[in-house]
């Protein structure tokens, strides 16, 4: 009876439909545009203000870099006049000792090689697809340490003794930063396994060393180190200088470090933990098979955070007259041959470019590690 | 309670070599909570068991107990001859000889199918990675997936990546099996496969206990079924005997809720 009233009740479809292109207006970078600058009037405004801004800053710096920067010049004379930009002579006259600090002049080739060395080894080591890497990392991680120590202390097979009191400069910027990040993510990694740790003693051990080390600022931490330390100990026992400050730089980064994994640790089910348990691993091959390469995956950019954080920090060992980059670049100010009024805006613009080279290097190196590792989600 | 009718039938035996599993009176607490109550259980060879009973009636921390992911407070058990107790090398010794498949599979999402399968065989057994590989393709092609082999646990469907892990458990070569709700987590129309894989099990003679609501799979192939509530044993039976004439009130009520 019903089937005259409603004639289509009964449907079968015989044709499917095919896939259409999406229209015009959804599509392209004008549709991009569309949707994500000028999607109302508040939008479109902030959009206009913002790029006003940008193109101001942008041409401002350029002028000041670029335009009215004077390129060269044999001191001061150069750089004077009222609409003198940036002094790029000065940066060119005080290049080496910025790069080495107070590093002999003839024996600036064992920072080059040990810079060249490093860059051979670690360039390999962050391709994905370059052989070898089990050897590779064995001679970044632990030769090249030692190579790179006795060529820049020298005091072996022949090489003049450089004290690494007159180190400086990118030099020691590199070396606290490398070492740093070398030592503190491992340290990190123990720390953490240690806060979750169901022995009593190791976990608190761990939590006390944690929140001692992020409790005190890096600066108490150089400076005790530096000046306070030698007060307590036994007459005669001494470390370097630079020793000290290396130390004291990566046990606090370590402490940080540790915070980071265990949040990653934290977000690690309680089935993976099950599962690696199931199949009969160990805590020691659970820890470091199945469930800390999920965690660290996971907080890549809070490790990187903290690298990047650590880099810019090493600037601090200043303050127990260790000269790295930014103290030569103080030391190089007070020269009156390069006294100028743009002298200082060029050494910090300067600094500024090193810095930012190397932090914003390891952030992009961070999502192309990040991008590669996102197997496991992938639909 | 009728509950130990069966288990006091089987002799007691504190050398336990005869059988494949063996609790007694194991208790457990999670801190005031009672969860298992004076539980007695004996496994033979062979012998495939399954579980059920309403939720948070103890049954998966019971099997559990058996591969020591939950601790038990009194009494003992043993698997396969061994007593689990604090001893670490004991319970690794355990957990070698049963293999465990989980409600959400817990598959190690960073490695691809293959890896999940070889990585405790290499780790844990030491075998050479293409020896390891082999067995692991084996168990793949037996659980009829062979060709995901190179994919991510993530690119797989449910019913997929459940397949996997009981290839996983299986390619330590477990002599006992224990499922834990295998089926639960998964969409309906997957679960036919994993059902059928456990089958297929069964039937080769693997030792298996398993928690399930699937009847249908409980009358097919166990030789027991164990209705668990309240953390203790209420009726233990044959299953053509546990369905047609359930004796416990509690087992008659479950049955006619879940059967509806």
């Amino acid at each position: 009876m019903i089937d005259t009233a409603i004639p289509n009740q009964v449907f079968v479809r015989s044709q499917l439909v095919e896939t259409l292109p999406a229209p015009k207006s959804e599509v392209g970078p004008l549709a991009w545009a569309r949707a994500n600058l000028f999607s109302g009037p508040i939008n479109s405004l902030l959009t206009i203000i913002g790029f006003g801004l940008l193109a101001y800053i942008l041409f401002a710096l350029l002028d000041f870099l670029v335009l009215r920067a004077v390129w060269t010049g044999e001191n001061r004379e150069a750089c004077l006049g009222p609409e003198v930009g940036a002094c790029w002579p000065f940066i060119k006259a005080k290049f080496g000792q910025l790069v080495y600090g107070f590093y002999p002049v003839d024996e600036r080739w064992r920072p080059n090689l040990v810079f060249l060395l490093g860059a051979i080894l670690i360039v390999p080591l962050m391709v994905r697809t370059a052989p070898f890497k089990l050897a590779n990392a064995v001679l970044f991680f632990v030769v090249y340490p030692v190579v790179a120590f006795f060529l820049l202390q020298g005091d072996v097979l022949g090489l003049p003794l450089v004290s690494t009191r007159i180190w400086g400069g990118i030099l020691v910027t590199l070396v606290v930063a490398v070492v740093g990040i070398v030592a503190s993510l491992p340290l990190g990694i123990v720390l953490a396994l240690g806060r979750r740790s169901q022995l009593p003693i190791i976990r608190f051990a761990s939590i006390a060393f944690i929140e001692f080390w992020r409790g005190v600022p890096l600066i108490t931490v150089l400076f005790f180190a530096t000046y306070m330390l030698p007060l307590f100990l036994p007459r005669g026992l001494e470390f370097n200088g630079l020793l000290r400050a290396l130390v004291g730089v990566s046990l606090f980064a370590a402490a940080y470090m540790a915070e980071v994994v265990r949040g990653g640790l934290q977000a690690i089910p309680r089935g993976q933990y099950e599962g690696a348990m199931a199949v009969g691993l160990g805590y020691w091959r659970m820890m470091f098979l199945i469930i800390l390469p999920q965690a660290l995956k996971l907080v890549i950019p809070g490790i990187v955070n903290t690298f990047i954080g650590l880099f810019k920090d090493t600037t601090l060992v200043l303050i127990v007259s260790i000269l790295d980059l930014l103290g030569q670049l103080r030391a190089a100010f007070a020269d009156p041959n390069w006294a100028t009024p743009v002298t200082e805006f060029t050494g910090y613009a300067f600094a500024g470019f090193f810095y930012f080279f190397f932090c914003y290097g390891m952030s992009r190196y961070s999502r192309y590690v990040e991008r590669r590792l996102n197997t496991g989600h992938k639909r | 309670m009728s509950v130990t009718q069966t288990a006091a039938a089987v002799p007691q035996s504190q050398a336990s070599t005869r059988h494949a599993i063996e609790l007694i009176d194991v208790n457990k607490w999670y801190g005031e909570f009672h969860v298992l109550k004076d539980i007695n259980l004996q496994v033979s060879r062979g012998e495939r068991i399954v579980i059920c009973g309403p939720s948070g009636s103890g049954k998966s921390t019971m099997i559990r107990c058996i591969n020591r992911l939950e601790e038990h407070q009194k009494g003992r058990i043993f698997v396969d001859g061994t007593e689990l107790t604090n001893d670490l090398k004991k319970i690794d010794e355990v957990r070698r000889e049963v293999g465990m498949v989980f409600q959400h599979f817990n598959l190690f999402p960073h490695l691809t199918i293959l890896e999940n399968c070889t990585l405790a065989p290499i780790w844990v057994r030491k075998m050479p990675k293409k020896e390891a590989e082999e067995v692991a393709m084996h168990f793949l092609a037996k659980v009829k997936i062979p060709e995901q082999a190179k994919k991510y646990p993530g690119q797989l469907s449910g019913g997929q990546q459940q397949r996997v892990a009981i290839a996983r458990a299986l390619c330590m070569r477990p002599k006992i099996m224990l499922f834990d709700e295998p089926t639960s987590a998964l969409d309906p129309e997957m679960v036919k496969e994993v059902l059928d894989t456990m089958v297929s099990l069964a039937e080769e003679g693997m030792t298996m206990l398993c928690v399930t609501h699937e009847m249908g799979f409980a009358r097919q192939v166990a030789d027991r079924v164990i209705f668990m509530d309240y953390g203790q044993i209420i009726e233990s039976n044959e299953p053509n005997e546990f369905f047609a004439n359930p004796q416990h009130e509690r087992t008659k009520k479950f049955l006619a809720d879940i059967l509806h």
